[in-house]
């Protein structure tokens, strides 16, 4: 059966379009994913999850629940095994890891027990037969972007809380054009199609955990640092994972619980989440209020940059979604500042969610900029090519390369943007109101320190080790092209290991900066392993390895402005009528280096477009205040795009290979989403003359906003 | 429903699974889904659990030709009746069209929701080929069925959610694999002319 498409040369190797190494095991329904390995004396684990949104447990009635049949353990507060105190996990500190320790409930949705039985059924009964009891206390879960717990934080994973330089009230004041707006996103989740699953055993003193990972290196670091534990001792493995978005790269309470599980009854325990708790167990994206506030003269030259966000983070782990950080190496201005603040409340802990802080962000700046087009009576891509920074304009930095104009231009060209009508409301047909929007895109580039070992196997083939994740990326599939490519043999004779915590350090599936990560440790290790092989010795028997490390390297790049870069382009039509939006078509045009797999890079990068088209149209959890759980929290309820919403989406990429990285390599994993739902909103504006600034843009809001200047604007 | 079977108690029964073909006998809690029976008894978790409350396709199988949820209904109430899983759509070594499309065409990432999807696409090839309408059906009186256009493949295939966002990836393959399978029957039956 043939299975792989492409060249099958070894130099080329990375350029071509190849079906993905497990391809074959995805559609025959062979891979198995982390909850779907079988073990002897398996015992199925239930979490019980509180009801309350602010509290104490009182009490656990365990002992009806220990006489139900098949109950193996009740574990609480009470019972469970210690965990390190204050732990500080690879973010920074982390209560959220920290389950079943105290009888302190912070939100609704959060862990209180955990029912361990000989089948799931018997645990999932026994879970909800359960009775604890609590001692509430008055919740608040109501975002509001001036709520009186509101403080600055020091800094996020993305950077300093606050960036500013210039005297903005001044430029402000001297500003002929201005847009000072606000702007909101909704509470989002990430989703991903494979709930959470983890199977922990001890294995002759060695603790086993088959984890849906995104970087089981990590998550083998933070449980071997909770249970207080020899890293060496814990070994996760995650060789398929069904989607991750941010959501699978920590402790949680999935693993936490497999562990603690295992260790008091001494079987093997497995925990699947229910699509409702990873609701309340896994983060989400924060809601955010965005004020953006652009002054500028009337040719469109910025003066004055101010980007305030909001978002929420919970009483536990405090996460920042940078909203504004998503401008600071975008526009520049006489006066510039970027701001981050939080509101923390009684919610479960958000987190990392594709593109955290450039989603959001996006949305509000470059629609902001849209406006500001419009005022300044200038084509939206002309109003970036006024403003483009020469350095960067936080940092000072030169950049590496800025490819943001070329993918405007690019994307206008193919879009037929030349032909577009700017004025805002004038196409009809029948019933739907016509528009077109477009909207910039960028994302870090980084690359984080990685090991990997390659070996020359004595028949001629070669292994590449590199403890990478695949989540969906076709991170594998490009590695061994990647390594096929720098070996200059073919694709056939290369194979990979992946998703073995002992395969040694490598930087997770994040950022996106797996493939990049991960490839330039490839890399170095056959550029050394050729250079042993040029010298014509024999291969022994067990092979010849060569490991790599990164840390280095990675260590000593220069100091620079490094993006990918992309350009958003929508057509919508809006029903005048329902107030429904249908998305026509898109049309992405990224910026991102070399692409290593263009099949797969295709898929990646039209994914996150219809994250975009997502977001804008549809994703919304709702908080109930009343009892402070959600009031959509299933996959009814909270609506993510599915087949029919989705038009035919392009995306498409131009540039260099990125100069600073050994193979060229950016990363792709999060730039479709960027500037996504900002397209659409500024292409609803063009078809109907009114700006939606809250997001999505569910029909209610369009029909009571009406069309038109005179139409009720934001909401 | 078959007369008891022995094993059978108050919370359980002996049912037959006929799944890809082979025979089961197996007691089952009554509680338990066939999807769980699936996965957890029968070792066969190329069907996926997603949401397990008939939200989002994942658990997508065949039963008696029909597409069906497998976590929406018990094992009990599959008994005796004819399963087909994603482990038995291929012919022995050789994929079936759809699965070969997903595979050349990448119309999956994770591929979490994939055996759902291409379950769902086997089923909506042969109701569109029956006649059956659907909401993007534009006269659903038509004597000829409507060709299986991009909207029909949309329309057809959303109660199998992507969260990776492969759609559009899906719906060439499912329009590939239904365009060859037009052309296998048309080639069998001209054969048999």
């Amino acid at each position: 059966m043939t299975t792989a498409t492409g060249t099958t040369r070894g130099k080329g190797a990375v350029g071509a379009a190849r079906t993905r190494i497990e391809g074959l095991a995805k559609v025959t329904g062979e891979a198995r994913y982390s909850g779907e390995v079988p073990y002897a004396e398996l015992a199925h684990g239930w979490i019980v999850v509180s009801t309350v949104a602010r509290g104490r447990v009182r009490s656990v009635g365990e002992e009806a629940v220990l006489r139900m049949p098949g109950v193996l353990a009740v574990l609480h507060h009470g019972n469970a095994p210690r965990l390190k105190e204050n732990f500080v996990g690879q973010f920074g500190p982390d209560p959220a890891a920290e389950i079943l320790q105290r009888d302190r409930v912070p939100h609704i949705g959060w862990p209180v027990a955990f029912v361990v039985a000989e089948t799931s059924e018997q645990a999932r009964e026994a879970a909800e037969a359960l009775v604890v009891e609590y001692d509430t206390e008055p919740h608040d879960v109501d975002f509001h972007a001036d709520h009186p717990a509101r403080y600055t934080p020091e800094a996020s994973a993305m950077g300093p809380a606050v960036t500013e330089k210039g005297d903005l009230d001044a430029e402000l004041a001297a500003s002929a054009v201005l847009v000072d707006e606000r702007y909101s996103t909704p509470e989002q989740h990430h989703n991903a199609m494979e709930p959470h699953a983890a199977m922990a055993r001890w294995d002759n003193g060695r603790l086993e955990i088959v984890d849906s990972s995104q970087g089981t290196f990590a998550t083998a670091g933070e449980i071997a640092a909770l249970f207080q534990l020899d890293p060496a001792s814990v070994r996760v493995r995650s060789e398929h994972i069904g989607g991750g978005f941010g959501s699978k790269a920590m402790a949680r309470a999935h693993n936490v619980l497999a562990v603690m599980a295992t260790t008091v009854i001494g079987r093997p325990v497995r925990v699947v989440m229910t699509r409702r708790q990873m609701f309340s167990l896994i983060g989400y994206r924060s809601p955010t209020t965005q004020r953006v506030r652009l002054g500028a003269d009337a040719d469109g030259r910025l003066r004055a940059f101010d980007h305030d966000g909001v978002s929420v983070t919970s009483t536990l782990t405090e996460f920042v979604e940078a909203s504004s950080a998503f401008g600071r190496a975008l526009y520049d201005a006489d006066a510039h500042r970027t701001a981050n603040h939080v509101v923390p409340l009684d919610v479960p802990t958000p987190t990392f969610m594709r593109a955290p802080g450039e989603a959001p962000g996006s949305f509000a700046l470059e629609s902001a900029f849209d406006e500001l087009a419009e005022k300044c009576g200038l084509d939206p891509i002309e109003l970036r090519a006024r403003n483009e920074p020469t350095v960067g304009p936080v940092t000072g930095l030169p950049f590496e390369d800025n490819d943001l104009l070329a993918c405007f231009h690019e994307g206008a060209r193919r879009f037929g943007w030349a032909d577009r009508d700017p004025r805002p409301g004038v196409r009809r047909e029948g019933r739907w109101l016509i528009g077109t929007g477009t909207a910039g895109a960028t994302f870090p580039a980084g690359a984080a320190p990685s090991t990997a070992a390659v070996t020359a196997e004595a028949d001629d083939t070669f292994t590449v080790r590199v403890n990478a994740a695949d989540v969906g990326t076709g991170a594998r599939t490009a590695l061994v092209q990647v390594a096929a490519d720098a070996l200059d043999v073919p694709v056939e004779r290369v194979r990979v290991r992946i998703g073995d915590s002992d395969l040694g350090q490598a930087w997770l599936s994040g950022g996106s900066m797996g493939t990049r990560s991960w490839s330039w440790a490839v890399l170095a290790a056959v550029t050394e392993l050729r250079e042993r092989l040029a010298l014509g010795a024999d291969i022994p028997p067990e092979g010849i390895t060569v490991r790599s490390d990164t840390t280095e390297a990675i260590g000593a790049q220069a100091q620079l402005e490094r993006h990918s870069y992309g350009a958003q382009f929508a057509e919508v039509a809006v029903d005048v009528g329902t107030g429904e939006v249908r998305v026509r078509r898109m049309l992405g045009i990224f910026a991102a280096g070399r692409i290593v797999n263009p099949l797969t890079a295709r898929s990646q990068l039209v994914g996150g477009m219809i994250w975009g088209l997502s977001m804008a149209l549809h994703e919304e959890a709702v908080r109930d205040r009343a009892s402070g759980g959600l009031a959509n929290g299933d996959l009814a309820g909270y609506h993510f795009a599915a087949n029919a919403d989705v038009p035919v989406i392009e995306a498409d990429w131009i540039g260099e290979p990125a100069p600073g990285d050994p193979v060229g390599i950016k990363g792709i994993g999060e730039i479709g989403i960027v500037g996504g739902a900002a397209a659409i909103a500024n292409a609803v504006w063009h078809a109907t003359g009114v700006r939606h600034r809250a997001l999505p843009i569910r029909p209610d809001r369009v029909l009571s906003a009406g069309t038109g200047p005179e139409g009720r604007t934001g909401a | 429903m078959a007369p008891p079977t022995p094993g059978a108690t108050t919370t359980s029964s002996g049912i037959t699974l006929n799944v890809n073909g082979e025979k089961h006998t197996l007691p089952v809690d009554h509680r338990t889904t066939l999807l769980d029976a699936l996965r957890e008894r029968l070792d066969l978790t190329g069907t996926k659990k997603g949401c397990d409350q008939g939200q989002c396709g994942a658990c997508t199988v065949l039963v008696d030709g029909r597409r069906s949820l497998s976590c929406l209904q018990l094992a009990v109430a599959a008994d005796g009746r004819e399963i087909t899983t994603i482990e038995g759509v291929a012919d022995g070594d050789r994929l079936h069209p759809v699965q070969q499309a997903f595979l050349d065409l990448d119309g999956y990432q994770c591929g979490y929701c994939t055996p759902g999807q291409i379950c769902s696409a086997i089923a909506v090839i042969e109701e569109h080929a029956a006649g059956w309408p659907s909401a993007a059906t534009a006269d659903v009186g038509a004597e000829a069925a409507p060709p299986l256009d991009p909207d029909e493949i949309r329309e057809r295939m959303s109660g199998n959610l992507c969260r990776c966002g492969a759609y559009v990836s899906i719906v060439r393959a499912v329009a590939r694999a239904a365009e060859e399978m037009q052309a296998d029957d048309a080639a069998v039956k001209e054969a048999a002319a």
